[in-house]
């Protein structure tokens, strides 16, 4: 599925005099099966960006196109567009409602109008897929950890099968292990079923080991977009709109501006400790 | 968007009603509200109606922006206003079909109510959009405070009251955010019959309980961790301090107040 944003303008509350753009002339292509890591500092636009996918907004101006349809055309089922594109919301923890976990799973589809086998069959498939174990299934949802809460809400959008899934600030609030095992859990269903994956997040050290391009929002506009490399040479220019690039990368620009010969683009510590390793060698 | 629902939300401006002292704002809502009920004619709408505006274009708040909050309230206008047109006896038939008929005495009657709605409406609203809810609630406490003499809790209850309208608008964003991410999971809050939508609102009432209370919970927790024990022996950063505007504030309202029994008497 792609989804391409032809001139997309979003202003809050437009017409009053609390008017608020917060998308600008937005242009972008996003493939199928690319994994995408969205990145601005707060306040920039991304969440208002990603509700435009799956038509939770409506753009003021411009159009967003999903498998080459307009979404806000007349008759387009927003429903089975939903159901599609998956968004997991900031602290997706707070939407969970139901008695118990496998319910609160089966909410997605069953809103799909799917028979109860499929339900059933899609809600456990989910449930593990995030390493949600028996035991816990039919555990209320209040009672578990933090982690596991947000695990459980991540498989009620899994459990619709979608073939985009967004996923808005999936590490927020959340210790540096649970961080990575997130991330992990989303880099695996990215692998295993080939779908689209946006993930949006505060952090280039989150999005940089793990996707395949890049797009950097500032101000309610695109101002950077490519794979990680490209994006991360430009530094200072990261810098300057308040976003850090990782360590490794900061310390490769300055030691290539101190003059010493190193490509100034390592992304992970190996990476770097390689190219160091090399100069070395070549040095004495 | 439910995020639309301005009534009621304090409005940020640098006017001279937004720096009048609470108490007297207090003052003159109460005697605006009072003073609609003191005639029964057209007439007195007019000194009410200037009084209003001058209050509003002084306050700097967009008329737009307080129409929009009457918004909130269309519902109740109208329901009015149909009652008293078919609803209203009287002896000057206009109009009548089969059962239905409307009255001069009718119309007249709904045309009063519906002014006297929207400008107790407007009026009691305009206070909220210039007053915050700290001064408001400070205001009350000082103007009640003579009750604590009957032991009555009057700290507790201002300070109850101004949690309460600190937490509307935060829950109202809080239900949008809620509603946005059901109907990402496919929930529909449109479609069906009456039943089927009063089910549907299940997923976005129960996260937000859930949610107040957790909220609730926090703050109970950091009041206390802050030593909050009532308002006995407790002070203020911003002791409130009758200023000269407040005295001229009161004696307009009282010359308000003079010629709207005036009108209210003479005329009819
Ligand atoms: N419902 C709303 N009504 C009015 N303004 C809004 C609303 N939601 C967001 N905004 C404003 O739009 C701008 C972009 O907000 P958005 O939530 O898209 O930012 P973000 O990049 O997701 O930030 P964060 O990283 O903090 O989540 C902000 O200035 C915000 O204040
Ligand atoms: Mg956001």
């Amino acid at each position: 599925m792609s989804i391409i944003f032809d001139h997309v303008t979003h202003k809050y509350e437009a017409g009053t005099t609390m008017e608020k753009p917060a998308l600008k002339d937005i242009n972008l292509v996003i493939n199928d099966g690319e994994f995408i890591g969205l990145i601005g500092h707060t306040g920039s636009g991304k969440s208002t960006l990603i509700q435009h996918m799956n038509g939770l907004l409506k753009p003021t101006e411009g159009t967003v196109y999903v498998d080459g349809e307009d979404i806000c055309g007349k008759g387009y089922s927003l429903k089975s567009l939903r159901s599609r594109v998956g968004l997991v919301f900031q602290y997706p923890e707070h939407q969970l409602f139901e008695s118990s976990v496998l319910l609160d799973v089966e909410f997605g589809p069953k809103n799909m109008g799917l028979t109860q086998l499929e339900i059933q069959y899609r809600a456990f498939e989910a449930l593990k897929s995030v390493g949600i174990g028996d035991d816990l299934i039919d555990a209320s949802p209040f009672e578990l950890s933090g982690g596991q809460k947000r695990r459980v809400a991540i498989a009620g959008v899994l459990a619709m099968k979608p073939k985009v899934l967004i996923l808005d600030e999936p590490t927020a609030g959340l210790d540096p292990a649970g961080r990575d095992e997130i991330l992990g859990l989303i880099r695996r269903i990215h692998e295993e079923s080939g779908i689209t994956v946006i993930l949006v997040s505060h952090s280039m050290e989150d999005v940089a080991n793990y996707v395949d391009r890049i797009i950097v929002m500032n101000d309610a506009k695109v101002v950077l977009e490519g794979p990680p490399k490209t994006v991360f040479a430009n530094c200072d220019a990261l810098e300057s709109i308040g976003l850090s690039v990782p360590q490794v990368t900061r310390i490769s620009a300055d030691l290539k501006n101190l003059g010493l010969p190193v490509r100034p683009d390592s992304i992970t510590i190996e990476e770097a400790a390689d190219e160091l390793a090399a100069l070395y060698k070549r040095l004495h | 968007m439910i995020r639309d629902i301005t009534i009621g939300q304090y409005y940020p401006e640098n006017s001279i009603i937004h720096r009048l002292d609470p108490r007297v704002k207090l003052a003159g809502t109460l005697v605006f509200l009072v003073s609609l009920f003191l005639f029964k004619s057209f007439w007195g709408y007019i000194p009410a109606v200037i009084f209003l505006f001058t209050c509003i274009h002084l306050s700097k708040v967009p008329f737009k922006h307080i129409v929009k909050g009457l918004k909130a309230v269309v519902v109740l206008l109208s329901f009015t206003l149909l009652a008293n047109i078919f609803f209203t006896k009287g002896t000057d038939l206009v109009f009548s079909w089969k059962f239905i008929k409307i009255y001069r005495e009718g119309l007249e009657m709904a045309g009063f109510m519906a002014i006297r709605l929207t400008l107790l409406i407007t009026g009691s609203s305009l206070m909220t959009y210039t007053t915050t809810p700290t001064k408001l609630t400070d205001g009350l406490e000082r103007a009640f405070a003579p009750l604590k003499l009957f032991k009555a809790p009057v700290h507790e209850v201002a300070t109850m009251m101004s949690i309460a309208l600190r937490f509307i608008p935060v829950l109202l964003e809080e239900t949008d955010k809620i509603m946005k991410a059901q109907q990402a999971r496919g929930a529909d809050f449109e479609e069906g019959g009456l039943i089927k939508r009063a089910k549907a609102m299940i997923p976005i009432l129960i996260p937000l309980f859930i949610s107040a209370f957790r909220r609730a919970g926090d703050l109970a927790m950091a009041m206390e961790v802050r030593c909050y024990h009532g308002g006995e022996g407790r002070t203020k950063m911003k002791p409130l301090k009758y200023k000269l505007r407040d005295l001229i504030a009161y004696l307009i309202l009282a010359a308000y107040l003079a010629v709207v029994i005036f009108i209210g008497k003479k005329l009819h």
